[in-house]
């Protein structure tokens, strides 16, 4: 009982951790890099718990509170989430048990799909066209996937939550 | 199909009624963005919820001051004192050129006295701390630490010491947003302070530049030109720098010239920024000019009792010197 609310709180503050992160500035020249933490942080539990955790209504509700809080468009990332949140859902057993460089490949593929969708939308309010240093996000959150997985692994097994 | 249960995560074909609950969130979510898109919800959303956005906007612009603070506290003393040397040095030289403004200034209260103009020069500010926050890349916007509790009204200017920082544009009780001037939906009107030349800088599409796109291809601009705001308009006051012309080239179109200035504002750098209390006017065309000036039977010719065109001088900061109303160059 206990244990499984310390393990609903670690999941919560995952999250939480991730939203604040997604508003925390880098220096100028490194903006460009910065991942999309939210969506990293909804794939490795979607991966890791499934759909007892992570369901597209949770997606959903964390899109629209990074919406809330970026002020850009309302239900901009609660739509990107739910598309990532479904297709790893959808794949999750075979996701879970690729080799790390596979899993890592397919997380790319995943961000880059998030950034076309983004793209989309962008396009449909009339903005412009991004630059280029846009798609560099992507690769960066791929190359910090395998860390952040074995990270927070690491700290569930220690912390024996669930 | 109704035998399949959800959450035994199939390996290749997922549920029908996982794919309709994502078209439902799809559709949702864009429902949500036209109407957003539409009507602007999401700021009347946000004032709602300012009780929960704004600490953590505090939160998340924790690490940044907190790294602020760390340079400082771990800054070389050499430094410091340079620094310190150095601020000195700037005050001097801004007191002394002060002092001899002191005198101009009281000059130009008189002439405006005699006017019966009552603007001041003085300035009615505000501080505000910058809120170091990303609000998404590529957007030309910036969180200060003042809401509407502080005062704060939407449509205040933004300064810095160097020039024009761009305006408020949303307001909540205790932080506010602004619009910086190199937003692509920004356009502030300048006059060209060598010429007198009125036009608009925009924002730029393209990295952090002003784009002029209007300048008649008879107009004498160059690089190195500095733009002043021209108070047109009635939004930002006369008088404030802007920008410095980079370089000016023929628009596509061929019609006109388009000029590229740098804002003179620190954009990127500003801890603190200045919010101008006075709004310089209503919005809309200036009012027509009232009869000025020393009473009409001593003036010599009635021609005489007409204040000057404003495009005589440009370059004073005076405002509304009683111009006749404007209209498109």
């Amino acid at each position: 009982m206990n244990k499984q609310r310390v393990g609903l709180l670690w999941f919560a503050g995952s999250l939480v951790f991730a939203l604040l992160s997604m508003l925390v500035p880098l220096p100028g020249a490194l903006q460009p890099f910065k991942p999309y933490w939210p969506a990293l942080f909804l794939l490795y539990w979607a991966l890791e718990a499934g759909d007892q955790r992570v369901s597209l209504g949770l997606a959903f509700c964390i899109g629209l509170c990074a919406d809330l809080l970026d002020g850009i468009l309302l239900g901009e990332q609660a739509m990107r989430l739910c598309a990532l949140v479904f297709i790893a859902l959808r794949f999750r057993s075979r996701l879970r048990f690729f080799p790390m460089w596979q899993q890592t490949l397919a997380v790319l593929a995943l961000l880059l799909n998030d950034r076309v969708v983004l793209l989309i939308v962008r396009a449909f309010a009339g903005e412009s066209f991004p630059p280029a240093t846009w798609w560099i996000s992507p690769f960066v959150g791929a190359a910090l996937w395998p860390f952040l997985f074995l990270l927070m692994d690491d700290l569930r097994l220690r912390l024996r939550l669930q | 199909m109704a035998l399949a249960r959800e959450d035994s995560s199939p390996l290749f074909a997922g549920t029908v009624a996982g794919t309709l609950r994502l078209i439902l969130y799809l559709a949702f979510a864009m429902v949500l963005m036209v109407l957003d898109h539409r009507n602007g919800w999401m700021w009347r959303i946000r004032y709602t919820a300012s009780a929960v956005v704004e600490p953590v906007y505090r939160l998340a612009g924790l690490p940044a001051a907190g790294m602020r603070n760390l340079s400082v506290a771990f800054a070389d003393r050499q430094l410091l004192t340079e620094q310190n040397q150095r601020l000195r040095e700037d005050l001097l030289l801004a007191n002394a050129k002060l002092n001899r403004m002191a005198s101009v200034a009281e000059q130009n209260e008189r002439l405006k006295e005699l006017l019966a103009t009552q603007h001041s020069l003085e300035l009615n500010v505000q501080l505000a701390r910058v809120i170091d926050v990303d609000l998404g890349s590529y957007r030309h916007r910036m969180l200060v630490n003042l809401g509407e509790r502080d005062g704060v009204k939407k449509g205040q200017v933004v300064i810095d010491a160097h020039g024009v920082i761009g305006q408020v544009v949303e307001v909540l009780p205790r932080t506010s947003l602004v619009m910086l001037v190199t937003d692509p939906d920004h356009a502030i009107p300048v006059v060209v302070e060598r010429t007198g030349l009125r036009t608009v800088a925009y924002g730029s599409r393209d990295g952090d530049l002003l784009s002029l796109p209007n300048i008649s291809m008879a107009a004498d601009v160059r690089p190195g030109d500095k733009l002043l705001t021209s108070g047109l308009g009635g939004r930002f006051p006369p008088g404030f720098p802007v920008g410095e012309i980079r370089g000016v080239e023929p628009a596509a179109s061929g019609m006109f010239l388009e000029g590229r200035a740098h804002p003179t504002a620190d954009l990127d750098r500003s801890e603190d920024v200045l919010l101008l209390h006075d709004q310089a006017e209503p919005a809309g065309p200036p009012e027509p000019a009232t009869q000025a000036g020393p009473p009409a039977d001593l003036a010599p010719a009635p021609a005489a009792t007409t204040a000057p065109p404003r495009a005589a001088t440009p370059n004073t900061p005076v405002p509304n010197a009683p111009a006749p109303a404007s209209t498109a160059p």
